[in-house]
């Protein structure tokens, strides 16, 4: 029978440095494919690589291989065995396929729940069968993959809760703006987190940012890198009229901006909602502000907060993932089984064996006059007639040679002998 | 086609809002979509249902189902239904459904266990400027109702941000501009027919009675509802009163409608009672 093999590294096992060393850009994993398939140990594979895991999916046609592929790696990369074994993980059958069942449903992400790496999967996939690197078994296991992510997204509440500063921030953005495109930020500070957080709102795509810092040379490289505005640092205040969200990162001792100028502010901008998100310490926006109507602001110790029992939320989440996930290995465990050759091999030997029986015993009661050892001998004769009758398709069943599909004959076999194994699903 | 019917049909249109109401509430729990749909093709067909059932009334007794207050009440459930349809449309807010079918429920539990006056025939009570008076004021009122459900969720959704305690309403609603947004467009909507209809209303008192104004306590409370929400459209284009200040105002002022709809009539007395025995 056929075995499920899955060899990789991840974020848990290896560094960063091993990891980039490890990894297969698409062209390089096009050109593992085209070696794996040379190899005639090698019945399928599959490749998944991305910034925190490089995994290989397969299935040897004999034994395991999996020093066989542990070597290929380091030939592929170049890189001495001994310097990545240690961080390798190797799970076979159930465990290879719960890992994989885990990994698409984001359950092994260094951020669980993180909506990405099912696509990621996906690509994988498809490059594999754009190779023609996958086959029955790969095909059928990725497609229930692909399923038990999508039911883990869509029942568990696991991808729902923010679970980073800047990604939480964001989210209360969108709770308070209907639409972040239509909407301006205004950086305070132009320092390494204040950064972060625009990559992030970056990717929502907001109208315009503008960056006033004390040094404004600083303020000017940070917003060319933006493609924004630089201001003076002393324009802050007017500047608040014409922006929506404002994102504070100062080293002040002080508040840069208090209670009474926000006041003033939201006249001039017809009290249209302002956003603080104020990740300095100590802080920039004086907490005041929050109590102005249409103003709210979070520090950081807010955003920590919500991060903290959205964390919580997902870990609760996360049994109810892993239940449905253990689910999904059973079934298709049950499916390879049902798959394998041996069972229709069972039944096709049971089939002819009761049809003789059955045959046999009808004759044979009819001629009373044999003697006992004559009713053996015919009994001896039909069974073997029966056996070699079905010896050269069981013979091909069990080798069907390189390229051809297994799972077909079997079924093909099934229907001719109209033999009946319980369907999975 | 008898009166019994059209109150058979009405009592399926009930049943029809209680399981969209039901939907409702079970989509705002946990969050599936396809409770959301089933809950709004309840909802439009018991509006349809709602039709009907008004439709044969009025073929059955030659007159319009405003004769006594069951009657109106469930006139305004009807208009209210109608503007959620067209709202729901217009902005896809599937959550303000929960508001709307539980009022409309509620409303028709009013209608179907209210006693029934007897209906005199009422000659007054027709001709061009009083059909548009009543669609126009229960279109009018409908919107606001709705303003009134959007300045709810509001709240609830400003609260949880503004004290930095994210609940349940959290993630079950959307943005604050966006609820805003819906509610300023109810709102305008909702005070433009009314405006309307209180002049149809007008016209129609001076053709009947030769005279705009009869110093009626609904007359008196209708204009008192409408400044109101003039006096709130004027804060809110010219002194900023958006967000959480408006929110409070729409709510205010649909009890104010409720009062002058139901509370008006049975206090005050005047010749808007016939709709309200």
């Amino acid at each position: 029978m056929s075995k499920i093999i899955l060899i990789g590294i991840n974020h848990k096992t290896a560094p960063v440095e091993l990891r980039e060393k490890l990894s297969f850009s698409s062209e390089e994993t096009i050109a593992a494919f085209e070696l794996l398939k040379q190899d005639n140990d090698i019945k399928e594979s599959l490749i998944f690589s991305t910034c925190n895991r490089t995994e290989i999916l397969y299935i040897p046609r004999t034994g395991e291989q999996v020093d066989k592929i542990i070597e290929f790696i380091s030939r592929h990369k170049k890189i001495d065995i001994s310097e990545f074994k240690s961080a390798l993980y190797v799970y076979k059958e159930d465990e290879a396929i719960l890992h994989l069942f885990k990994v698409a449903s984001s359950l092994d992400s260094m951020v669980v729940g993180e909506p990405q790496i099912l696509g990621q999967v996906k690509q994988a996939y498809r490059t594999a069968v754009e190779n023609n690197a996958s086959g029955v078994l790969l095909n059928r296991l990725m497609h229930k993959t692909f399923n038990i992510a999508k039911k883990v997204r869509k029942e568990t509440g696991i991808g729902d809760n923010a679970v980073s500063i800047s990604y939480a921030a964001i989210e209360l953005a969108k709770k308070i703006f209907s639409d972040l495109s239509q909407k301006s930020v205004m950086l305070l500070g132009a320092g390494e987190m204040a950064e972060l957080a625009v990559e992030h709102l970056l990717s929502n795509n907001v109208k315009q940012i503008i960056v006033a810092n004390r040094t404004f040379k600083k303020a000017v490289n940070l917003a060319a890198k933006f493609n924004g505005q630089a201001v003076k640092f002393e324009e802050r205040e007017d500047a608040l009229k014409d922006v929506d969200i404002i994102i504070s990162s100062t080293g002040a001792t002080d508040y840069v901006l208090t209670e009474t100028q926000v006041k003033q502010a939201m006249k001039k901008r017809h009290h249209n909602t302002l956003f603080f998100i104020d990740i300095a310490v100590p802080r920039d926006i004086d907490p005041k502000i929050n109590t102005i109507s249409n103003a709210y602001v979070y520090d950081i110790d807010d955003l920590k907060n919500i991060v903290e029992s959205n964390i919580e939320q997902r870990g609760k989440e996360t049994v109810k993932a892993e239940r449905y996930i253990e689910e999904a290995v059973v079934k298709f465990r049950k499916w390879m089984e049902n798959l394998a050759i041996v069972p229709t091999i069972k039944a096709l030997n049971d089939k002819m064996s009761s049809i003789v029986d059955i045959e046999c015993k009808k004759t044979l009661l009819n001629l009373k006059h044999l003697s006992q050892e004559d009713m053996e001998a015919i009994k001896r004769m039909t069974q073997a007639i029966a056996s070699r009758t079905i010896h050269d398709p069981i013979l091909f069943l069990r080798n069907t040679g390189d390229h051809r599909d297994d799972s077909l004959y079997l079924n093909v076999t099934r229907q001719l002998f109209n033999i009946d194994l319980p369907e999975e699903e | 086609m008898n009166l019994q019917t059209a109150q058979m049909v009405l009592q399926i249109a009930t049943l029809l809002y209680f399981i969209s109401m039901s939907g409702y509430i079970l989509f705002l729990f946990n969050q599936k979509k396809i409770y959301q749909k089933i809950a709004f093709c309840f909802i439009s067909t018991a509006v349809a249902f709602h039709f009907i059932s008004m439709m044969i009334y009025t073929i059955a007794t030659q007159h319009v189902p405003i004769q006594n207050l069951s009657q109106s009440l469930s006139l305004a459930a009807f208009f209210l239904g109608c503007m959620f349809l067209f709202f729901q449309y217009k902005f896809d807010l599937k959550i303000l459904g929960v508001f709307a079918s539980i009022l409309l429920f509620a409303i028709m539990v009013i209608v179907l266990i209210m006693p029934e006056a007897p209906v005199e025939k009422n000659i007054v009570l027709k001709g061009f400027w009083l059909y548009s008076h009543i669609v126009l004021v229960f279109t009018g009122e409908a919107s606001l109702a709705l303003a009134c459900g959007a300045g709810i969720l509001y709240l609830l959704q400003e609260k949880g941000i503004k004290t930095k305690r994210p609940g349940f309403f959290y993630k079950r609603l959307p943005s604050l501009d966006f609820l805003d947004n819906v509610g300023y467009t109810c709102l305008t909507t909702g005070f433009a027919l009314l405006t309307i209809g209180l002049v149809t209303g007008f016209i129609y008192a001076k053709v009947i009675w030769g005279r705009f104004w009869n110093w009626d306590p609904k007359e008196l409370f209708s204009v008192g509802t409408w400044l109101v929400y003039a006096a709130l459209l004027h804060l809110r284009l010219y002194s900023g009163w958006r967000g959480r200040k408006s929110a409070i105002m729409t709510i205010i002022g649909f009890f104010i409608i409720i009062f002058t709809f139901i509370g008006v009539n049975m206090l005050l007395g005047g010749y808007h009672q016939t709709f309200t025995k």
